[in-house]
């Protein structure tokens, strides 16, 4: 079909060659570490998930009877660390996009590959100290650590849970570092900035969010374990210390932490809306520009979470109005999204539903955020589970469903084999429906007034709560799905081609799966990203040169 | 209550407003949503794989369009961010006629005293039709005071007051919760807030004073201030802090809302937040023409004292207030 594929179909993919277990702990291929943090990411979404049914059975009533408070407290507590720091943080960039950045660009790994198994020794190390607390008996914190309690009154292991965020977070800076340099100086000859898919740009702006935001709140949580453990007054004002000050450092992170979370899903939407509409995504320069407008607004409106904490009432004017502008770069790729679809080919295969999935979930996580930024409107709704709900939304709903998305796009490609179209399907549309169920009564009994983290609540609730437990398991359902198939797929499944979704990028070019070293010769690209009709795979392209081999790029590289 | 509730119970003056805003963003938002929605699926069916459907003259991407799409997002974000502000400042600042309440935060429950006296504990009764201010400190972790049926909430925060107000507009009883997680009890720092007639809070306020005479000594009776100036005495600020030669310290006497210059040309307004730092940290903002001596009430005064302390000091402003 082209060259470059029948020169490498010789030598063995990545999975193949060596099977022992040392060469898979001490591997620096990029694609083995993507399989390493894809198994772990899954272990630690189990566990958050457990967290997270324990929370949803304790609120099935109004009275605290499944768990004690404490109890209780310590779940959402590890349902809040291990979901965000170890399971949305790393999830798309250090599973996709370790996997495919370099094949994306031609390259045949990242700019640093034992700084890529470093980092996921970091994540892991971060990951089994959390674990550790857990069977201490957990925090009692929340996610968000706030002072005075976390750094004063909290009982449990609050040290040792910062460290393992304090941990996990040198792994995601690292991610970061070596994504931005690859796709600096690794990019394949024509690889020009303008023709790298967008997934590679939304990695490219998460990379620089990572490396700027991550330090911020390691400093924070360092600065927590200080006044715990050696009673320094920072952020406890009986020792002349400023607990709101932790709120800024904490939310200068996490605030753009939530498109840590995102950006890399977007990524993965323009991918599939591309593939799956067979044709080049509409406004490719304003969806990349947004990315990186969304990087730099979302450092400037940490203060929208502060708007009822003591903050001015002014701040919180600028605070307010820098949200709605971080809005728009979002509301723009929606619409990109959409004309994309326009004079089409559209198919819909699993991938593809998933895409839709996230766009009718962004919509309304999206929407819901700017009501939170809606000064007036916040104060009542603010650590309500409108809160809970909305930010569900966009990086659990959303988010997932482009990690799903994405994984079932690029599965052929990473294991050399197809799944059964049915499930994938089904379960795409089952995530879809047990998401609204679980989540959208949450909206509702926000607004009526139920404050976050109760673990008893009046019982006018309880019928959302009721709702919202009932539709949680239709989730998991969804969730369980992908995991029966996709496993059942690697032993099973139809051996997949090079390019089974007829899709335009370097990636496809590749066996499936990929050799050890991704690429014999370093391709030249000599078409536009997403352009259908120059691609080499494609049927339409008969005849033109695939993708010229050139060593000069290879040679640098090395 | 009906079996779906969907919105509480509107009991304040604000609450319309919020409401208002909030049925807005919601036609705005199903409106915005519904056309995506509608335009995505018109598409995807229309241009699926294998119909028949036109797909000459394909567009790449368009310049202009894009451009108004973004001014589009841009002037409905700054719309809707003029809504909210408007409402939002319509809750800050409270008219200057309102009745006075401090509420004092902690691990978990809700102390509240009324400058007439009453104290409640995870209760506040308040009159309908006359706004009500709140000051709100936290004596340990940060809790956040929230009454739905209002629609207002304010953090309580530890070294520092924070302010809320709200005038009920029907009687009833209505929830009050912690809104900032504040540990194991957060569910249970739950109370209520009874919003009654005028007569009725008369009256209620008169039981209380009368209950509170009969059932305790003497230092639980009286107003707040009544309490402050005892205070004044008992922890001996009254031996500094008079008028006179024998002044150790400034008087406090017409003090509270005044401008007060400090030693280094600076100056501040005498507020509550200023009255506290002084007792706790009386070094921060020396008075001009004033030697610091004064030691930190830190550990010796309780968040409750010092609320009572700045009745009092505010009473002095009061024509016939001064005692000394």
């Amino acid at each position: 079909m082209n060259r470059i594929a029948t020169a490498a179909s010789e030598e063995p993919s990545y999975l193949g060659g060596e099977h022992s277990i040392k060469s898979w702990l001490l591997t620096k291929d990029h694609k083995r570490i993507a399989v390493l943090y894809l198994i772990s990411v899954t272990l630690f979404f189990i566990v958050g998930g457990i967290a997270a049914l324990l929370v949803r059975l304790e609120l099935l009533t109004p009275a605290g009877d499944l768990l004690t408070a404490d109890g209780y407290n310590r779940a959402f507590t590890v349902h809040g660390i291990v979901m965000i720091f170890f399971f949305l943080i790393p999830g798309i960039p250090a599973v996709l996009g370790n996997f495919l950045i370099p094949l994306m660009i031609g390259a045949r790994d990242l700019a640093f590959p034992r700084i890529n198994l470093l980092s996921w020794y970091l994540y892991i190390v971060g990951g089994l100290i959390a674990v550790v607390t857990i069977l201490l008996g957990g925090v009692d914190t929340g996610w968000t650590f706030y002072t005075p309690y976390s750094s004063v009154y909290a009982n449990g292991a609050v040290v040792l849970t910062g460290l393992a965020a304090f941990v996990a977070g040198f792994s995601s800076i690292l991610t970061g570092l070596n994504f931005i340099v690859t796709i600096h100086k690794m990019r394949a000859p024509g690889m020009t900035w303008f023709r790298l898919p967008l997934f590679v740009w939304a990695h490219y702006a998460t990379s620089l969010i990572q490396m700027l935001a991550t330090p911020v709140v390691a400093l924070a949580i360092l600065l927590v374990v200080i006044e715990r453990a050696f009673g320094f007054g920072i952020f406890d004002p009986a020792v002349g210390g400023d607990p709101v000050l932790f709120q800024h450092l904490f939310w200068f992170y996490s605030h753009p932490a939530v498109y840590i979370m995102l950006l890399p899903g977007m990524g993965v939407m323009s991918e599939l809306m591309a593939a799956f509409s067979r044709r080049r995504v509409f406004g490719y320069h304003i969806i990349a520009f947004s990315s990186l407008a969304i990087a730099a607004l979302g450092f400037l409106v940490w203060g929208h979470h502060m708007f009822v904490s003591s903050q001015s009432p002014y701040a919180g004017l600028v605070f307010s109005i820098l949200t709605m502008m971080v809005a728009a770069p979002s509301a723009i790729k929606v619409f990109n999204w959409t004309a994309t679809l326009h004079k089409a080919e559209v198919r819909f295969d699993a991938p593809m539903l998933y895409a839709l999935g996230f766009l009718g979930l962004f919509l309304i996580g999206g929407l819901t955020g700017v009501m939170l930024g809606t000064l007036g409107l916040d104060v009542h709704v603010h650590d309500t589970y409108f809160v809970v709900a909305h930010f569900h939304y966009v990086m659990v709903g959303a988010v997932v469903m482009a990690f799903l998305g994405g994984l079932h796009f690029w599965w052929p490609k990473m294991f050399g084999r197809m799944y059964p179209q049915l499930p994938a399907r089904i379960s795409a549309v089952l995530i879809f429906i047990g998401f609204n169920a679980t989540f959208f009564p949450q909206f509702v009994v926000g607004y009526l007034g139920m404050p976050r983290r109760y673990w008893e609540y009046v019982p006018e609730f309880q019928i959302y709560h009721v709702m919202s437990t009932m539709g949680s398991f239709v989730l998991g359902v969804g969730y369980l799905l992908p995991l029966i198939y996709l496993l059942w797929s690697l032993r099973y499944g139809e051996k997949a081609s090079e390019n089974p979704w007829d899709a335009v990028g370097v990636e496809w070019l590749t066996p499936s799966p990929p050799t050890s070293h991704n690429f014999h010769e370093t391709p030249t690209v000599v078409w536009e990203a997403y352009e259908h009709e120059m691609f080499p795979g494609s049927e339409v392209a008969s005849g033109r040169p695939a993708a010229v081999p050139s060593h000069s790029r290879l040679a640098e590289a090395d | 209550m009906q079996e779906f509730p969907i919105l509480p119970e509107r009991a304040s003056t604000i609450a319309g407003e919020v409401d208002a805003l909030f049925w807005g963003l919601v036609a705005f938002s199903v409106i915005a949503a519904s056309a995506v929605i509608g335009i995505v699926l018109y598409l995807a069916i229309k241009y699926r794989a294998g119909s028949a459907a036109d797909r000459s003259g394909r567009v790449e991407g368009n310049f202009k369009m894009e451009l108004a799409w973004i001014a589009t997002a841009v002037v409905l974000g700054i719309a809707v961010f003029t809504a909210g502000a408007k409402v939002y400042f319509d809750t800050v600042y409270a008219p200057a006629d309102a009745l006075h309440v401090y509420v004092v935060g902690k691990q978990w429950m809700w102390k509240i005293e009324h400058p007439e006296g009453p104290r409640e504990i995870n209760e506040l009764h308040v009159p309908v039709g006359r706004p009500v201010r709140l000051t709100i400190t936290s004596q340990d972790v940060i809790h956040s005071f929230y009454v739905p049926e209002f629609r207002i909430k304010m953090d309580a925060v530890p070294g520092r007051y924070t302010q809320a107000w709200f005038q009920a507009t029907q009687p009833g009883v209505y929830h009050l919760f912690c809104a900032e997680y504040c540990g194991t009890e957060h569910s249970r720092m739950i109370g209520r807030v009874v919003a009654m007639t005028p007569a009725d809070y008369e009256a209620w306020l008169e039981s209380q004073k009368a209950g509170a005479v009969v059932a305790s000594a003497a230092t639980a009776g009286g107003t707040m201030a009544s309490r402050g100036e005892q205070l004044f005495v008992g922890l001996g600020c009254a031996s500094c802090h008079v008028q006179g030669p024998q002044a150790r310290g400034p008087s406090l006497v017409g003090l509270m809302g005044t401008e007060v210059t400090l030693a280094d040309g600076s100056t501040v307004v005498a507020d509550e937040a200023y009255i506290r730092e002084s007792i706790l940290n009386p070094a921060a903002k020396i008075v001009a023409g004033w030697t610091p001596v004064m030691p930190s009430f830190q550990g010796l005064v309780s968040e409750e004292d010092i609320f009572q302390l700045i009745q009092y000091i505010q009473s002095l402003s009061r024509p016939g207030g001064a005692s000394q």
